[in-house]
């Protein structure tokens, strides 16, 4: 088998993420979304702080695939700092990304890291795992403009 | 014949995946199909196409013929005593859920026990767990010994005089073990209880005698035995069946209709409303007579052997846990496994990339995932036409995936 079919969907840049994951653990005190995979059993939980119209926390917790974890971690780095609705766009943007749809340049650009994971779109069977967090994300987001 | 010269008559096996030639391991999940199988179907529609138990017409009548053909095929199969005992449903979830509906409603009360086991599939668990919701009654679960297998002491501790039912699998779809149904059968009869047997993982790798069993109910599906999807078969004993009343009315399952009252048809036509899966039941039938062309013994000796193959190429292997026992001599077609440090999912996107099809997941057990502490896990399941040339290819490619993933 040749391993270049491997390196296409596992970028060194998503094998990093997923080794070393980004705001990953616990905030303390802070409402939990947890969202699951009911094909593979997979749980993530994100958690997150929206103040001043801002995200200013944002984490997650739970074990996955490499996909799964990778992507949440690039989530995280793309989400905080952002305000809502902008959140909410990038996750729409995400989602097209993922989906295999075209995204614009400037989308690419402000999905960082998280623009590698496109090539699942290559993969349908790992395209849950890619959403996963960013469903958690955006089930979360609405549940914090709710209490404000 | 050799059994390798079978191989050939599976026309799917030949085709490519992900520019691989496919090799394929989940036959737990589903089985190819033959192209007997096929032919079948297509001759169905092609030339005898009609609905069953109703028209006076020929094509009717044919179509009846053939139908009712395979439920002799089915009794004599499974060495049900008599035709009347096999129920035509959609799956082994169906006829699961049919037992639930008519023996567990009108039979279960508040306060009765229903046993399972640690290693059931979804299918012979929630039926039965929702059933007990209903009914509150009692849902106990029989252990497991470490290496996987049942732990009879823990069966015959749970299985008392309160207990009704014990719905059991015959063969684990996780841990390659198979149950001793004739001795929980013994145990449960013994304190008055039925004993309901989950046969999907079982009827294809190996003889299975209903009587010699003493089952109450046995279920299976018609697609993981080289048959279609969309039937299943329910054998239960006469003496219960005779006393159930159907779950589900409508056309087919009446003898006589007024506005008032329904006579119900005779058993089984009783327990299959409405019209069934023809084209299926032909299928399954055109299964059964491929299969004993075969013949069990050269079934069970090819799938030993690649059992072997694969089960010590694993054990093998290093940073791998296999999960159930670690002897050939207990272990059956299907292998559950995992590899330290890599989640499932990746070494089945990874195999796959290599044209090997296996499953990552849950395996629609999550409660014994739980027990194995584990979210997940791959599996390998064999099917008499792989060869030991695709268990040796499936552990190259492992190898090379593992070590993609420890860099």
């Amino acid at each position: 088998m040749s391993l270049l079919k491997l390196n296409a969907l596992y970028q060194t840049v998503i094998l990093e993420h997923a080794q070393a994951p980004h705001h990953q653990g616990e905030l303390l005190g802070v409402q939990k979304t947890t969202l699951n995979n009911p094909t593979c059993g997979d749980v993530i939980t994100v958690q997150l702080v929206v103040d001043a119209d801002k995200i200013n926390q944002l984490q997650f917790m739970g074990t996955g695939c490499t996909i799964s974890q990778a992507s949440a971690s690039v989530m995280t780095d793309v989400l905080l700092g952002h305000s809502v609705p902008e959140a909410q766009a990038l996750i729409a943007e995400f989602s097209k990304l993922v989906m295999g749809e075209p995204i614009s340049a400037a989308s690419q650009k402000e999905l960082g890291d998280a623009a590698v994971l496109g090539s699942v779109a290559e993969f349908p069977t790992r395209i849950r795992c890619a959403m996963l967090a960013w469903h958690a994300a955006a089930q979360g987001l609405e549940e914090a403009s709710k209490h404000e | 014949m050799a059994i390798t010269e079978f191989r050939a008559d599976f026309p799917i096996l030949k085709t490519k995946i992900n520019d691989e030639p496919l090799i394929y391991l989940d036959n737990a999940a589903t089985t190819q199909k033959p192209q007997a199988v096929i032919d079948a179907i297509s001759a169905y529609y092609t030339a005898d196409n009609a609905n069953v138990h109703r028209g006076v017409y020929t094509l009717a009548a044919r179509a009846t013929a053939q139908y009712e053909a395979v439920r002799d095929q089915v009794a004599a199969f499974i060495h049900a005593p008599q035709r009347e005992s096999i129920v035509f449903t959609r799956s082994t979830t169906d006829s699961l859920n049919l037992v639930a509906q008519t023996y567990g409603e009108q039979v279960v009360q508040a306060g009765d026990e229903i046993v399972v086991t640690a290693m059931e599939h979804h299918s012979n668990l929630v039926p039965w767990q929702q059933l007990a919701l209903r009914k509150q009654a009692k849902l106990s679960v029989i252990q497991l010994q470490p290496d996987g297998q049942l732990d009879l002491a823990s069966a015959r501790q749970l299985i008392s005089d309160k207990t009704v039912l014990v719905a059991v699998a015959h063969s684990s779809n996780v841990l390659g073990v198979t149950n001793p149904i004739k001795v929980l059968a013994q145990v449960a009869h013994q304190h008055g209880a039925i004993i309901v047997v989950d046969g999907a993982q079982t009827v294809a790798h190996q003889p299975v005698d209903v009587q010699a069993l003493d089952a109450d109910f046995y279920a299976f599906s018609g697609h993981k035995i080289y048959g279609p999807t969309g039937v299943g078969v329910l054998y239960g004993k006469l003496s219960l069946l005779q006393t159930l009343t159907p779950a589900q009315f409508g056309g087919e399952m009446i003898s006589d209709v007024t506005w008032e009252r329904t006579e119900f048809a005779p058993i089984p036509q009783r327990f299959e409303a409405g019209t069934p899966n023809i084209s299926g039941v032909i299928g399954l039938g055109a299964a059964l007579t491929y299969l004993q062309q075969i013949g069990f013994a050269a079934i069970q000796a090819q799938e030993q052997a690649l059992t072997e193959a694969l089960l010590n190429g694993l054990l093998a292997q290093s940073a791998v846990t296999v999960y159930g026992p670690q002897s050939v001599a207990q272990h059956g077609p299907v292998v559950a496994f995992n590899v330290a440090g890599i989640h499932p999912h990746d070494l089945a996107t990874g195999l796959d990339l290599g044209g090997v099809e296996v499953r990552a997941g849950h395996h629609c057990a999550q409660p014994l995932m739980q027990l194995l502490q584990v979210p997940a896990t791959v599996r390998a399941s064999v099917a008499f036409y792989n060869t030991t040339t695709e268990i040796d290819h499936f552990l190259t490619t492992l190898q090379a995936v593992k070590e993609f993933f420890q860099r």
